[in-house]
């Protein structure tokens, strides 16, 4: 597909789209299809045929919008906002616009009925409240809109476009300059500055590379990449293409945990579908460039993502992770130079590519630039996915957008990072969500699980509970971190039962320290995050279960 | 191995796919157990041999991925998540429920075969912990009552060709 051939396309999709006078998104993501969407959408579709509405009213099911505590959800739109400029029909588009909370196939029939009148008042959820209104939606912008098994509403919302405008205006320099410039940083965990990975894949020597997407979300209690995944796959496929020109790469792989079957399927068919349009294989969109993506799925195990253990994996090893350096973006797959990248990473690249560099340094703060997406989840009213731009304060995300703590209960602490992050008390709840805040108290950013406990969570248990994880985790190869989390567990069990002495509290200490300084991978030198920063801001919960000798 | 069996054929497609390189060992264990339900012994000596790899090479990455399994499990599965939400909302309360009530400890199968517990470090469903999943379904916001009650029905199931799906 060629430059005039999406303009075409995109018209195309806008004029098919205006025919109808209503659209009626259902998201069909893992949260929703759990509470049964699929049985929504299938009943809204017999209803319209038995309304005779079939052809005035477009169902689409769509990706994660969200609010997945309250789903099935269900979105309706009258078609008037379509086609103004986004900003003037802001408020056109608000007051036109109705959200459905827990949709069974029951209601079809009053939805439907309801479309050319007022809508059915049981079931709304406000949309006029913080959890909407006080999101930036940049990543996530696509998910909720276009139907993720259909490339064609992919690019009537601009799809694509980045990847056409860097393929016939800018060379693969200015790709990574204008990366670069945006300030975006790794979305994975550790914030890399991209553009210098980027940069770096490109100039070293090598006549294969390699662009890998790091879909292995192994974090216990996150799902942003997940979410991403099936509801706007097309948009991690058009990043890594851009990577392959930028970098030189002509093999892509999508390294996706098993365990995420809609992903998996999604991403399959959306691959399907830019190749068959010509955005994927031999001389993409009619130029020089080469360009394919395979699957590669994992098999359960937390070490895959740590790049050097997923590149091992994709060789098809046991996923062990290798001394860096050198590192894979000089040394990676089959000893490739490889950019690898998180989904979310990949996400960010064409809306930087299309609205410009200096935009999406616009958003954030001086240091960390953009959006980040969390999953927000645990003790909190509004459990779900939202995305927020970089510095808002971690008092704003959970008492604002998400609604407070539930059940009467008091805030406790908030955990991010997963088992390589640590907890936040309360009375660091006014600091900004950046990578360098969150560094300083004593946790990171990780890839944007926040997990939120009430005053009823014992803070030991959730250490041993992560130190359980870290132990089964640990791949076994090198000592500090096969043995230390087993010793570090084995202390935290007796705090657990009470059986401590100070003497286990002077080993836990000194055992944080060196699993912390000695181990190999990223797995073992975060491993005692959760402990050490339990025990910074709530040492007396370990002292009140020690026993004195 | 019987190699007209149609689970071969669907293990073969794959590695053939993959051209019988060693690359692909962790893609032909995953259709391996879609096919067979588990990898035993046998299953892995085959991929061995296809893809040209010593067999220890592929038991170590058999026993290395949680989600491969080398034995089997029950007609029915409950899998129940431990991942950090589901934790903090619940999920050990679920597991002593389910203990206490039906004796039964994750890596279990009951004494008729008809139901394996298991336990899974996290499905991405968090905004609905603490989450479960009935054989594939995936049920959300769950108790202890509701998990015993729901594996009490699946041992009732009639052992029948079919697999009764569980509706929520």
């Amino acid at each position: 597909m060629n430059l005039d051939e999406l303009h075409k396309a995109v018209e195309t999709q806008q004029q098919a789209d205006d025919k109808f006078q209503h659209h009626v998104h259902v998201c069909t993501s893992t949260g929703c299809a759990a509470l049964n969407s699929e049985k929504v959408i299938e009943a809204l579709q017999t209803e319209l045929v038995k309304q005779g509405q079939q052809k005035t009213c477009r169902v689409r099911s769509v990706g994660c919008s969200g609010l997945c505590a309250i789903g099935p959800l269900v979105r309706v739109r009258a078609s008037e906002s379509h086609g103004i400029d986004a900003d003037q029909a802001g408020a056109a588009a608000d007051a036109a616009e109705t959200l459905y909370q827990q949709v069974g196939p029951q209601d079809a029939a009053e939805i439907v009925a309801s479309l050319n009148d007022k809508p059915v008042e049981r079931l709304t959820f406000s949309i006029d409240q913080p959890f909407f209104k006080q999101q930036t939606k940049v990543v996530l912008e696509n998910c909720g809109e276009v139907d993720p098994e259909h490339i064609e509403d992919y690019i009537g919302h601009g799809g694509y476009s980045a990847l056409l405008k860097v393929l016939t205006e800018m060379t693969p320099a200015q790709v990574i300059d204008q990366l670069t410039q945006s300030g975006l940083r790794g979305r994975g965990g550790a914030g890399f500055p991209t553009g210098v990975k980027w940069a770096t894949v490109a100039k070293s020597a090598g006549e294969q590379k390699y662009v890998i997407c790091n879909g292995d979300e192994g974090d216990p209690g996150a799902f942003m990449d997940r979410s991403v995944m099936e509801g706007d796959p097309h948009r991690i496929i058009e990043g890594m293409i851009i990577a392959g020109y930028a970098v030189g790469a002509t093999q892509g792989y999508i390294y996706v945990r098993a365990e995420y079957g809609l992903a998996v399927k999604r991403l399959r068919i959306a691959i399907r579908h830019a190749e068959r349009n010509g955005f994927l294989g031999k001389s993409v969109c009619g130029t020089a460039l080469n360009f394919s993506i395979d699957i590669r799925l994992g098999a359960g195990a937390f070490v895959c993502g740590e790049e050097t253990a997923l590149i091992s994996s994709i060789e098809g090893n046991r996923g062990t992770p290798r001394p860096r350096p050198p590192f894979p973006a000089v040394s990676g797959l089959w000893g490739c130079p490889t950019l690898l990248n998180n989904v979310e990473t990949f996400a960010n690249i064409a809306p930087i590519l299309n609205k410009g560099a200096a935009w999406f340094a616009g958003i954030g703060t001086e240091k960390s630039k953009g959006t980040k997406v969390f999953a927000l989840v645990g003790q909190i009213a509004n459990a779900g996915l939202i995305e927020v731009p970089m510095g808002m304060s971690l008092r704003t995300i959970i008492f604002d957008i998400g609604g407070g703590i539930p059940n009467g209960r008091t805030f406790k602490a908030v955990q991010t990072g997963g088992p390589s992050g640590g907890c936040i008390p309360e009375h660091l709840l006014d600091m900004p969500v950046d990578y360098e805040s969150l560094n300083k108290v004593g946790t990171i950013m990780g890839s944007g699980g926040m997990i939120v406990m009430d005053d009823t969570t014992s803070m030991v248990d959730v250490a041993r509970y992560y130190m359980e994880f870290c132990m089964d985790e640990s791949c076994g190869k090198c000592v500090p971190c096969r043995v230390g989390t087993v010793q570090m567990h084995h202390l935290l069990n007796k705090f657990s039962e009470g059986k401590a002495t100070p003497i286990d509290m002077n080993k836990l200490e000194g055992l944080c320290d060196l699993v912390k300084h000695t181990s190999l991978c990223g797995l073992g030198q975060t491993a005692p995050n959760p402990v050490i920063s339990t025990l910074r801001y709530f040492r007396k919960e370990y002292e009140d279960k020690m026993t004195v000798p | 191995m019987n190699t007209n069996d149609k689970r071969y054929k669907l293990l073969d497609a794959t590695m053939r796919r993959h051209g019988y390189s060693g690359n692909a060992v962790i893609e032909s264990l995953h259709t391996a157990q879609q096919a067979y339900g588990y990898l035993d012994l046998d299953v892995l000596r085959t991929v061995a041999h296809a893809l040209k790899l010593p067999p220890s090479k592929v038991y170590g990455v058999a026993t290395f991925y949680n989600l491969f399994s080398l034995k089997p499990n029950g007609e029915h599965t409950c899998v129940v998540c431990t991942g950090t939400a589901c934790y903090i909302k619940g999920a050990p309360r679920i597991l002593e429920g389910i203990e206490a009530n039906l004796h039964l400890k994750p890596g279990m199968t009951t004494l008729d075969n008809k139901v394996s517990l298991l336990q899974a470090r996290c499905f991405g469903s968090c905004a609905l912990a603490p989450v479960i999943t009935i054989d594939s379904d995936v049920v959300g916001q769950n108790t202890p009552e509701n998990v015993v009650a729901r594996i009490q029905h699946l041992m009732e199931l009639e052992t029948v060709g079919q697999k009764d799906k569980v509706t929520p």
